[in-house]
């Protein structure tokens, strides 16, 4: 606490200078002045391109799994007989992580990650764009939402509201984050300023004197955005002892939300992405832990596992939920890939997440027992993980304004 | 505080609500039509422009812009489009020469033919040798330090050379080394090196820096300059405007597969050919492209119990009827998401295309009727009877009856006025356009006439109330500060950076014509600095006439992101 109110007093002094000090700063400073609890933050991570759920957490108990992807599925685990390092890492008997995800199975013999499977967007599409439009809208099969469930899951702002409040890393805000509450999109903490003090000066009087009111306002969220993420630019970033951020945009990402959530700027929501997982051809290469997949993977696992490393016992605060638009054929096609499919895997990972276990209902890989006679059947709604994480974790008591017209029903992960 | 902000925001906006009929009814001055003439009409006034429309009447202006053809090219374009020869090929001779390194491997397998020109072919040749030795090569990291490759190149000596002096003196000692070995030095420079080199360097020199980043990328360069250079100096700017508006309506997505040399030829034939023209044309353009039938994967479409369907055997895969260019036609192209269609018509539509595919569409070829994928049998599209065994033309049936339909008409018009009247048009301009629209068999130049006959495309409520997209927003700052743009990648960033990377709406919805689309704080950022980069000329490879000292903010003031 002492630590935060220093820092706090000696970014905003160093900055303020002459004339008042900013909304924001004054904002935070009053946080910081009563003991209020530290806010619960929600980390989503959004995989474009629809994963392939069944190679991630590999059914490996499974027969028809093995039947389904002759050439391209993961192997059971060494203890069944697979090769150490190119096969499926055990979790439960039944299901196993992929290879590349080693770095992730200490989270989850720890009991912080949660992993739900046969999850996704009860929507049949199988189109990227309206899959991740409703997944980032919260409200399958509407397209006329024009809010994202990530916007309307921040609560009604209680006194000083921080211009962070709301942060995806990227150069668009994506769908998930857009609507009534303040939310700003960033490349990155230190690119997010005018880069000449004297034209920012004389900006923020152009647009303070605007007669475009939504002009205005957005131009003033700006700038407080920019005087805090500048203060928070100036004391330069070393990950905990151990956080190793791997070098890729999600790394980047990450490593980014890591830093604004130390730096105690009241950041409640972040959003980031990763692409690319649309692997219709050569997904895997000659063995489990080669090929696309394989690769991806690798970042997703380290970027996950050095995010937790870094943020140490703030974790308690934290929970990270990933998802993707939908999954991905549970039969191989015959370019040693897969196409698009219905069902998927979420991962859950946090202090306060019930981990170390496989949520939802296998529904089996049987021919009658899949979707559409092709994909993996879906026994849980994304809303009912989105849901409970963000009533129960980040204390959200309306759920109906959040997923207008659905009742999530809780698996108790949190 | 907070929520009495947003009751504030909110009556004002309910109360302009009410104001909007009024605003939409009184007019502007005479000088100010000139100006919303030019904001409108073209990528923002130049210098001069106001007084010369002046000087040779509004009317008749806007005469010429809606007939193109009659307009003389600005020769300065001309000059400056001439290195860019990918603008001008088809897709098969863009994928022969500047190949993708699939179909260069192709090439050395002898399944392809090398291209003809014995320079590129030469240049290709060098590809391929590059990566012979990188594959011989297996222990040797992928990609060695730029300093070790220049080391292993040139003498202590020469590298100083490169790196010392003004820009001018680095491309001469460039230009020193023979001809072949300035390619592999151009290889070794580290980028910053490549890119002062090139701000400096001659057509030809730019062209082979270029190459270096792989050929494939100078497709997706030229294409992405070309945009921008028209943009600002093409004398036929409504043209342009429009060519980006039916683009981004029928968008597709230059980085999916194929389509990355499938697009430059969509944007010259399928789009800008149609822009001014009649809409049933238009959209049989886009139907029958191999671009659109790529992105919005038709060309893959098979009807079942085709031979198609069954052609991997009795258990291979079974290919099937793919819906997402049925539902983007009906919803996006063409009715709009109310225009009263169900998912049966959508499915019923994606029945009738089966067959509308590519020839080999990774070597850039072009529509191909593949009758093995066609679903034969009857069908009934928005209660039309489309009868069994109509084959190709089934296709063809469909774009008459949602090219004619009163829903187009209606659905195109709203989305015209809302690109060049005011995010929310008053209806009775919309169904006075649509009307037009009907009664000229969507000649999309009378459309546009109607709406620029209108009071309301001349009213208070539309003057100034647009908030410009980030192309809009960096082109119209470079023609109002008489900027010269010498090559126009680093204008292509900042468009991106902005929120709008050009060919990359990845979403088929296009980028929206709305305010809504860019008024959030990164992009309003990258405005401002957008504008102290330009005034400052800090922006590569463009010049702007500094006249004082204020410029440097006014463009990126409030005033100047509207138009």
């Amino acid at each position: 606490m002492i630590n935060r109110r220093v820092f706090l007093r000696n970014s905003g002094l160093a900055m303020v200078g002459a004339g008042t000090a900013p909304l924001w700063l004054e904002r935070a400073l009053y946080a910081a002045g009563t003991p209020a609890p530290r806010k619960k933050i929600l980390v989503a991570i959004f995989q474009r391109g629809a994963a392939d759920g069944l190679n991630i957490v590999v059914p490996h108990g499974e027969s028809a799994y093995y039947g389904l992807r002759p050439t391209i599925s993961v192997p059971r685990p060494s203890s069944l007989g697979g090769q150490a390092g190119k096969s499926a890492i055990d979790l439960d008997g039944f299901f196993g992580l992929h290879p590349s995800l080693a770095p992730l199975k200490p989270l989850f013999d720890q009991q912080h990650l949660a992993i739900v499977d046969a999850v996704g967007s009860p929507d049949p599409t199988r189109s990227h764009f309206d899959a991740q439009d409703f997944m980032e809208s919260g409200t399958p099969g509407l397209k006329s939402t024009d809010s994202g469930w990530m916007n309307r899951a921040l609560t009604k702002p209680v006194g000083k509201v921080s211009p962070v409040r709301a942060v995806a890393l990227g150069a668009e805000l994506p769908r998930t984050l857009r609507g009534a509450g303040a939310a700003v999109a960033m490349q990155s903490i230190g690119a997010f300023q005018v880069r000449d003090q004297k034209a920012a000066a004389e900006f923020q009087k152009m647009f303070e004197a605007s007669k475009d009111p939504v002009l205005q306002a957005t131009a003033r969220e700006t700038f407080e955005a920019m005087a805090m993420l500048q203060s928070i630019q100036k004391q330069p970033y070393t990950p905990a002892t151990g956080a190793e951020y791997p070098r890729a945009p999600l790394g980047d990402s990450l490593k980014q939300i890591a830093q604004l959530i130390k730096a105690d700027v009241g950041m409640e929501m972040a959003f980031a992405d990763i692409g690319n997982w649309d692997h219709h051809v050569q997904e895997v290469g000659q063995t489990a832990d080669q090929g696309k997949l394989a690769d991806l993977l690798r970042t997703f696992g380290q970027a996950l596992s050095a995010f937790w490393a870094d943020m140490g016992d703030r974790m308690q605060d934290i929970a990270v939920v990933t998802m993707s638009e939908f999954g991905r054929t549970a039969k191989e096609n015959g370019d040693r890939g897969t196409d698009h499919g219905h069902a998927n895997c979420m991962f859950v990972m946090g202090g306060d997440v019930k981990g170390g276990k496989v949520y939802g209902k296998w529904p089996g890989l049987q021919s009658h027992q899949l979707y559409e006679g092709r994909d993996l059947f879906l026994t849980t709604d994304f809303r009912d993980v989105l849901g409970e994480l963000v009533s129960r974790h980040s204390g959200n008591p309306s759920l109906q304004g959040v997923f207008p017209g659905y009742r999530p029903k809780f698996l108790g992960l949190v | 505080m907070r929520r009495k902000a947003y009751w504030g925001l909110g009556i004002v906006l309910i109360l302009a609500a009410y104001a909007d009929t009024a605003s939409f009814s009184k007019q502007i001055s005479a000088d100010d039509r000139i100006r919303q003439a030019l904001n409108r009409l073209t990528f923002g006034p130049r210098q001069g422009d106001i007084e010369q429309v002046k000087a040779g009447g509004l009317k008749k202006w806007i005469d010429l812009q809606l007939h193109p053809e009659r307009i003389p090219e600005n020769p300065v374009l001309i000059e400056k489009l001439k290195p860019l020869d990918t603008l001008t090929m088809s897709s098969k001779e863009l994928v022969r020469n500047y190949p993708a390194p699939g179909i260069v491997k192709q090439m050395v397998a002898g399944q392809v033919p090398f291209p003809s020109d014995p320079d590129r072919r030469l240049l290709i040749q060098k590809i391929v040798k590059r990566e012979e030795a990188k594959q011989g090569d297996a222990a040797a990291p992928p990609d060695a330090p730029a300093q070790d490759k220049l080391a292993a190149l040139l003498t202590p000596d020469e590298i100083r050379s490169l790196r010392t002096g003004t820009p001018q003196e680095r491309l001469a000692a460039l230009e020193a080394f023979p001809h072949a070995k300035q390619d592999e030095v151009i290889g070794a420079l580290p980028p910053g090196m490549r890119q002062g080199i090139f701000a400096v360097a001659p057509p030809d020199l730019r062209r082979r820096i270029e190459f270096t980043g792989g050929p494939a990328q100078v497709v997706a360069r030229d294409l992405e300059e070309g945009k921008i250079l028209r943009a600002v100096y093409s004398n036929r700017q409504l043209e342009e405007v429009l060519t980006d508006f039916w683009f981004n309506h029928f968008n597709v997505f230059l980085d999916k597969g194929a389509d990355h040399y499938l697009t430059t030829e969509y944007e010259r034939e399928a789009i800008r050919r149609h822009v001014l023209g009649k809409f049933r044309d238009l959209l049989e353009a886009t139907a029958k492209s191999p671009a659109m039938l790529f992105y919005l994967d038709n060309w893959e479409s098979v009807g079942p119990n085709t031979p198609a369907a069954f052609a991997g055997g009795p258990k291979g895969p079974r290919r099937g009827l793919n819906e997402n260019y049925g539902r983007e036609l009906l919803e996006l192209h063409t009715l709009g998401v109310d225009g009263g269609y169900t998912q049966k018509d959508v499915t019923e539509v994606a029945r009738c295309f089966t067959g509308w595919s590519i020839d080999r569409p990774n070597l850039g070829g072009g529509f191909r009727f593949a009758e093995r994928q066609h679903d034969l049998g009857e069908k009934v599209v928005l209660g039309v009877k489309i009868s069994a065994g109509g084959g190709e033309k089934d296709g063809e049936k469909v774009l008459d009856i949602v090219a004619r339909h009163p829903s187009t008409a209606h659905f195109i018009s709203k989305k015209l006025a809302q690109r060049f009247v005011a995010d929310d048009p008053p209806p009775a301009l919309v169904e006075r356009m649509a009307q037009t629209f009907l009664k000229t068999d969507g000649d999309i130049r009378a459309v546009i006439g109607t709406m620029l006959e209108s009071k309301e495309f001349w009213s208070e409520g539309a003057y100034q109330s647009k908030m410009k997209s980030p192309l809009e927003v960096v082109v119209s700052a470079v023609r109002a500060s008489n900027g010269n743009v010498d090559f126009a990648q680093a204008l292509v960033n900042q468009v991106a950076q902005l929120g709008e990377p050009l060919y990359r709406k990845i979403e088929p919805t296009g980028y929206s014509n709305t305010s809504r689309e860019w008024m959030n704080t990164a992009g309003l950022m990258a405005r401002m600095n957008f504008a102290v980069q330009l005034s400052g000329n800090k922006v590569p490879g463009v010049t702007v006439e500094q006249t004082d000292s204020s410029t440097d903010t006014a463009l990126g003031s409030p005033e100047f992101q509207k138009r």
